[in-house]
């Protein structure tokens, strides 16, 4: 089933206003399982994509999508679906921060969303590294990158020098 | 600095992130916070990882958190130019692609095996130094920061509930 440019645009509002800690999941959800516009191999495609280019993973992913249907104007009508919505809130978000993110109790709040925010991204991380099932090789990539990292090593600096380890690691 | 100068450094900065952002908005995250506290001095380590948890509890894709920092630098003008140099030239690049994409692309596939392991060391590293941030500003945070990791490990439910225990947590302990 094919949607209408319409129908495109409005879903990924949907995915953009609803997308809470990440869209990946979100997209999958509505346009997979709700919708039916896509099998799942289909969006694992496309997200495949979107994760390997440069740039947001899921606007890239938004981008395939939206050109698989409609071209240049499908794939323009799924990035401002996707980034007009939350672009809105974060006016108001960053608005409400300058005027009273001082104030003692809202400080202790967002401090409090931050550690939890933090252990969320470890906790993916270390999700994605069970779900992958690396071989030796492939978790001392995944580990130099983390020492890296931490040490603040440039990041085209870790790539350039990581980038090739893995390419290699993984063909073996 | 004057607020141009800063507007040109905020899109140079973010337009050089964004091409090297393989493996999404969050494996960018520690290069991101070396350039916008260390390089530029836009901001503490603390208030990256505060911008940073706004964004997540934000609806939207991660990359918001980039809007956020452009605000902070410079306003509504920071906060669209950023998000453009961040977006921009990708997404022609990654509709150039899937236009190309007829055919199946093998060495896309080695190239992705490869490149994952090394997104998710830097995925790790950019939890690492949010936890950073936020445990040396209040050191009882430490509990939230380890809840919720074993929460979002080894769990499938939605990442809202532990931004909310720790919105909680902040309100009543600190």
């Amino acid at each position: 089933m094919t949607p209408t440019r319409g129908q495109l645009f409005l879903a990924y509002l949907r995915i953009g206003l609803t997308g809470f800690g990440g869209v990946n999941a979100w997209a999958r959800q509505l346009l997979v399982e709700k919708k039916g516009w896509l099998s799942d191999q289909q969006y694992a495609e496309a997200l495949g994509m979107g994760q390997v280019l440069p740039g947001p993973n899921a606007l890239n992913c938004a981008i395939a999508i939206g050109a698989r249907f409609h071209g240049a104007a499908g794939a323009a009508l799924a990035t401002l679906g996707l980034l007009l919505g939350p672009m809105a809130v974060l006016v108001c978000v960053a608005a409400a921060y300058d005027r009273y993110g001082q104030l003692p109790l809202v400080r202790a709040v967002l401090t409090g969303i931050a550690a939890a925010a933090a252990g969320m991204v470890l906790g993916t991380a270390v999700k994605m590294a069970v779900k992958l099932r690396p071989t030796p090789l492939l978790w001392l990539t995944g580990a130099l990158a983390l020492a890296l990292a931490m040490l603040h090593v440039p990041l085209p600096l870790v790539l350039l020098g990581l980038a090739p380890l893995g390419i290699w690691a993984a063909s073996r | 600095m004057s607020d141009e100068g800063d507007i040109h450094a905020l899109v140079l900065t973010f337009l050089g992130l964004s091409l090297i952002s393989v493996g999404g908005g969050i494996a960018v995250l520690p290069e991101m916070s070396r350039m916008v506290v260390q390089e530029h001095g836009w901001m503490s380590q603390l208030q990256f990882a505060k911008l940073f948890a706004l964004a997540q509890a934000a609806p939207g894709p991660n990359i918001m958190v980039v809007g956020l920092i452009g605000w902070h630098v410079a306003g509504a003008a920071g906060m669209f130019l950023a998000m453009l140099a961040m977006c921009g030239p990708t997404s022609l690049l990654a509709y150039g692609f899937s236009r190309l994409q007829r055919r199946e692309f093998p060495w896309l596939k080695r190239i992705e095996k490869g490149l994952v392991p090394i997104a998710i060391g830097l995925i790790a590293a950019s939890g690492l130094l949010l936890a950073e941030g936020t445990v040396r500003e209040a050191p009882p945070v430490l509990a939230v920061v380890l809840a919720s990791f074993v929460f979002v490990w080894r769990t499938a439910r939605s990442p809202l509930w532990v931004l909310l225990g720790g919105a909680a947590f902040g309100a009543a302990v600190l």
